[in-house]
């Protein structure tokens, strides 16, 4: 497995997600759950507009006077609100650029989870629609800078019959009618990209869409000291009869503005449509590296138990009626376009037994790009890569490929996702002798590559859901270290501390160790595996 | 628990500075749309061009139902009309506007903007069907005194006489 492992962007965040851990500790780290929060800001803003709303006049006059007397007499409840609305609004384009980014260089756009990243695209025009429309019912002189530039530059597109700048010539030619359009806008606008955002995580299972409470009650708490710190401003109200020179401009929705003022309309629109296009097309642009291999059911092995639908993070996984005549009601079916290859399903699998001896070692559902047989002849080969100094412990490494232990190194076999090693595999590591301990290194703490990847091993190792890690293996001798890309020290630090205490623990009781023909027959339908994903 | 807490403090305390720092990029710095100096003359006009149309001759006038017949047969696309905006002796605008529509049935439309510096200024105007012929046309010479920042709307309508002055607030009424 050589494929997706950190580049230096990734690298880059690990780094500052470092920081973070620190400052909001690894669960609430905000850039582990930038998703999350886009969903909290949007029903922050959501709310918050609805109370606006109560206290909120369609009308030439009306309007400036109501938001006013909002930021004046009511600063304490309806102000608030606007500076609230404002700032959770302004912070949901960072998030969701921060998002963007990351996701990016995490690799976690191609392939399968092309659906994700393409259904982003169209939540940016709507993120910014909906801000914009916004500022326009303010009608204080940023608005109608703002209504005024819009205006001019949708006009030259030609498609509206009357140019919208009519409206904002002089005082005379505005109505009260284009306030009540624009109200209108500003609600159905966000409606659809509440639709958009629900069609982004489709594919995605259980999608988080709240932040975890402690992160929620810092976001708002910070949120509401800043807007009482700093209200959102308020301008002199609009007066078609004058034109703003200076405007403060909203640089996270605004920032476009200066540009439409002065580039050529055609270039503008063309760098548009070209720029949107482009970020579309991110997830089949070069280089593109070959499509990780589905999963696999094998009918033989599978009774149908729905571990693996529970555990797929990406609703890769159904259950369909049997269709071998076997005895159980369903089997389990891979989507294939959805399978990102984590192998967390084999992981989950009751077949997924390396103690098999019987026959090819197959399992219900496996990975074809490093299937259950293919790693279990790589943890053999590992653990006889370790060295052996008499009186020094043996410790063998399964990591994932996105975490401190990326990088191949003996005595450690590394795979799409610790996750896919099934609880068996630690037993059977021991009990065979292989090594003395086993240290699971997953991806950083803060949040797992293939999503539940941690979560699922620590609930199986604390044999809290199924597979279970069986009551005959030492706890002790397992340790799991969650560390990112740029904590290979970490890694190798806990693991040496590991390493002594089990030096204090004494040799592993009731080993039976591989016998010479199970050693070849596990080594030999390894390389069998190989070759079939090979071919 | 105290791991907890020290978390709402330190990540509050990271949250609020960037919250803050979002707070100001949400109005800070300003742009300079428009220099503090200058003012703006916005152009809007909507006026039909005429449609080219010829005596019917009596072959085509008996085609067609008595109730139906016209005496003139016209294209149903309109000419462009001629538009200028002369300031202080320089053609901001001097050209043909086409019609609108697919088909060109509708009227030419125009809308322009122009930053100029505060201060009197000549304004001339002239708009024609037909610039070459006889058609109908309409002109309008003034001085206008514009103040820093100031919108002068130029609107045209034939029924009030072409040309009109949307002025801005004067500082000379
Ligand atoms: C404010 C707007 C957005 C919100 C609220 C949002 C929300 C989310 C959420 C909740 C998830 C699921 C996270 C999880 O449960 O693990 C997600 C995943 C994802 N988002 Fe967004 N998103 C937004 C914008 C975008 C944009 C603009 C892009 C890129 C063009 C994007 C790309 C992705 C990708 C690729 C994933 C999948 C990650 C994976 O496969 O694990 N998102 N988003
Ligand atoms: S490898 Fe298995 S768990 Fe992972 S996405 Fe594919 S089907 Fe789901
Ligand atoms: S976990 Fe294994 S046995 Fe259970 S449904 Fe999935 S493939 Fe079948």
């Amino acid at each position: 497995m050589s494929k997706g492992r950190p580049g230096p962007l990734a690298r880059g965040f690990d780094r500052i997600e470092r920081g973070l851990d620190r400052a909001f500790g690894p669960e609430w780290n905000p850039l582990a759950q930038l998703g999350p929060l886009g969903w909290f800001l949007f029903w922050i803003v959501t709310v918050t507009g609805a109370y606006l709303f109560a206290f909120f006049d369609t009308g030439l006059t009306e309007t400036y006077a109501s938001i006013e007397w909002m930021s004046r007499a009511g600063w304490w409840h309806a102000g608030l609100a606007r500076s609230l609305h404002r700032y959770a609004s302004d912070l949901m384009v960072v998030v969701m650029f921060t998002h963007l980014l990351r996701e990016w260089a995490l690799g976690r756009f191609r392939g399968a989870r092309w659906f994700s990243w393409f259904t982003g695209v169209p939540i940016i025009w709507f993120v910014y629609m909906s801000g914009i429309t916004g500022f326009w019912l303010v009608w204080d002189r940023l608005a109608q800078y703002v209504a005024i530039t819009t205006a001019e530059f949708l006009d030259t597109l030609g498609i509206f019959g009357e140019p919208i700048a009519r409206n904002f010539l002089s005082p005379a030619h505005l109505s009260d009618r284009f306030f009540t359009l624009m109200v209108f806008l500003h609600i159905a606008i966000p409606l659809i990209l509440l639709l958009l955002m629900w069609i982004h995580i489709q594919r995605i299972s259980a999608a988080r869409t709240r932040p975890p409470r402690g992160l929620a009650a810092i976001t708002l708490g910070a949120l509401v000291v800043a807007a009482l710190i700093a209200p959102a401003p308020l301008n002199g109200p609009a007066d078609l009869s004058t034109v703003p020179q200076a405007v403060g401009l909203d640089w996270f929705f605004l920032s476009a503005y200066p540009v439409l003022e002065r580039a050529a309309a055609p270039l503008v629109w063309i760098g548009a449509v070209v720029g949107t296009v482009a970020v579309a097309a991110l997830p089949w642009a070069p280089p593109r590296p070959p499509r990780e291999k589905p999963a696999e059911v094998f009918l033989d092995h599978c009774n149908g138990c729905e571990r693996c639908v529970a555990d797929c993070p990406y609703n890769a996984i159904r259950m369909v009626p049997r269709s071998d005549g076997a005895p159980f009601a369903f089997e389990a079916q891979v989507l294939p376009d959805r399978c990102v290859a984590c192998g967390i399903c084999m992981g989950a699998c009751p077949s997924s037994s390396p103690f098999r001896r019987s026959g090819g070692l197959v399992t219900g559902i496996d990975l074809p790009d490093l299937s259950l047989a293919e790693l279990r002849a790589q943890v053999i080969a590992a653990a006889e890569a370790l060295p052996a100094k008499a009186g020094a412990p043996r410790v063998l490494t399964l990591s994932c490929a996105h975490g401190a232990g990326h990088e191949e190194a003996p005595g450690r076999v590394v795979m799409p996702c610790v996750a896919m090693a099934p609880p068996s595999m630690f037993d059977f590591i021991l009990s065979r002798g292989l090594a003395d301990g086993v240290v699971i290194a997953g991806c950083a703490a803060r949040e797992c590559h293939n999503r539940f990847g941690r979560a699922w091993t620590e609930a199986r190792v604390a044999r809290a859901r199924d597979p279970m890690l069986r009551e005959r293996v030492p706890r002790e001798r397992l340790l799991t270290v969650w560390a990112g890309p740029t904590e290979a020290a970490r890694l190798a630090r806990e693991t040496s501390d590991f390493g002594a205490r089990l030096a204090g623990l004494g040799p592993l009781q009731r080993v039976r160790p591989l016998s010479e023909e199970e050693r070849a027959e596990a080594l030999a339908l390894g390389r069998q595996t190989i070759r079939r994903a090979a071919e | 628990m105290t791991g907890r807490v020290v978390h709402l403090l330190t990540g509050g305390a990271v949250s609020l500075a960037l919250f803050l720092a979002v707070a100001a990029v949400s109005q800070w710095p300003s742009w300079q749309s428009v220099p503090d100096e200058a003012a703006v003359i916005r152009l809007s006009l909507r006026h039909g061009g005429v449609r080219a149309c010829r005596p019917a001759s009596e072959e085509e006038l008996a085609r067609l139902p008595p109730n139906m017949r016209l005496r003139e047969i016209c294209d149903r696309r309109r000419a462009p009309v001629h538009v200028r905006l002369v300031l202080d002796g320089q053609a901001l605008i001097d050209r043909a506007v086409p019609p609108s529509g697919l088909w060109g049935t509708g009227p030419s439309r125009l809308y322009a903007r122009f930053a100029v510096p505060a201060g009197p200024h000549q304004i001339a105007l002239w708009l024609a069907e037909n610039p070459e012929g006889d058609g109908a046309r309409w002109e309008l010479a003034r001085q206008v005194t514009l103040t820093p920042g100031e919108n002068l709307a130029i609107d045209f309508d034939t029924e009030a006489g072409g040309f009109v002055f949307h002025e801005g607030r004067r500082e000379d009424g």
